[in-house]
């Protein structure tokens, strides 16, 4: 296991490639999800408003 | 009326866009899972060390297919923009922009492993020669596309504007292809062509071409997601819109 974490001397060249891209992939997943439901429940809000005024 | 005669025409239409979009997704999110999973495992544990460059060389399975995808997602941004300009249609306009932040991430990430490939094989980790200084040149287009897209507030403006820059931008793809060959470049020259049989073993051509297929599918996936929320964006208003909140979960 060392072995392998140690990639023949190579590690924090291997592994800051490696590590960076998995966090940039998940962080860019991470934002449009949240820009998402932001999204989403602003277009909830509208719509309750709605219809409250077309009740009223 | 028959409607037979429009079908064609059925998947521009944004809310057939917007549930296609959400049915291919979840297909393509599983198939990035399982070929980075595949890939990853080849690529850091079953492939052997490379005789010269050690285990330093297996940068090279994600600084290749981002670097790929980095170009790839030029071409096909400024095509949508094309589209967009020209026949004005809404789907395309917002595919380009939605390429536009994962072609970035992706040629950043191949600046980025290269840079870390560099320092142990060339000893550097940056040279002003003509493949990493047409990348870079590259990575600013992409985020000079995406600050005129947002530094315009009238949409169809910016539309355009930035579609031209895109249009403009894309000549830039050839000279990072073909900087190899035209110029003394210390980036060696292409391991991989159409024409002729790779230089690598069999075994590491097979993982760089699953890690390949991992960022395409990576990539079908994320701008799709996001076309949807651009879309959602620009139609907050409609009735399709109101319509399909009822039925979805946040």
């Amino acid at each position: 296991m060392m072995e392998f974490l140690a990639m023949g001397g190579y590690a924090p060249y291997v592994w800051g490639s490696y590590l960076v891209m998995a966090g940039l992939l998940v962080v860019e997943m991470l934002q449009l999800r949240f820009r998402r439901r932001s999204l989403m429940d602003w277009i909830r809000r509208m719509a309750r408003l709605r219809v409250q005024e077309e009740n009223q | 009326m028959s409607e037979r005669g429009i079908q064609w025409f059925r998947f521009t239409a944004p809310a057939n866009f917007y549930d296609l979009a959400g049915r291919l997704i979840p297909w393509f999110a599983a198939l990035t899972i399982a070929l980075f999973g595949v890939g990853l495992y080849m690529g850091l544990v079953v492939a052997p060390s490379d005789y010269q460059q050690g285990d330093s060389y297996r940068i090279i399975y994600i600084h290749v297919p981002t670097a790929w995808m980095g170009m790839f997602l030029y071409v096909l941004m400024a095509i949508y923009a094309a589209i967009g300009l020209i026949w004005r249609i809404k789907i395309a306009e917002i595919m380009a922009k939605s390429i536009a932040p994962t072609g970035a991430l992706f040629t950043f990430l191949a600046l980025w492993t290269g840079a870390l490939w560099g320092r142990p094989t060339w000893g550097v980790f940056w040279v002003w020669d003509a493949r990493l200084t047409s990348m870079l040149l590259l990575l600013f287009l992409y985020l000079g596309y995406m600050a005129l897209h947002a530094a315009i507030d009238d949409r169809q403006r910016a539309s355009n504007a930035s579609a031209v820059l895109a249009m403009v931008g894309v000549v830039n793809v050839p000279i990072i292809y073909f900087s190899v060959h035209w110029w003394n470049t210390l980036h060696q020259g292409a391991s991989i062509t159409v024409t002729e049989a790779p230089t690598m073993a069999m075994i590491m051509f097979v993982t760089l071409m699953i890690m390949v297929l991992a960022t395409w599918v990576y990539s079908i996936a994320v701008v799709l997601a996001r076309a949807r929320v651009e879309l959602l964006e620009r139609e907050r208003t409609a009735r399709w819109v109101q319509e399909r909140l009822e039925g979805e979960r946040r």
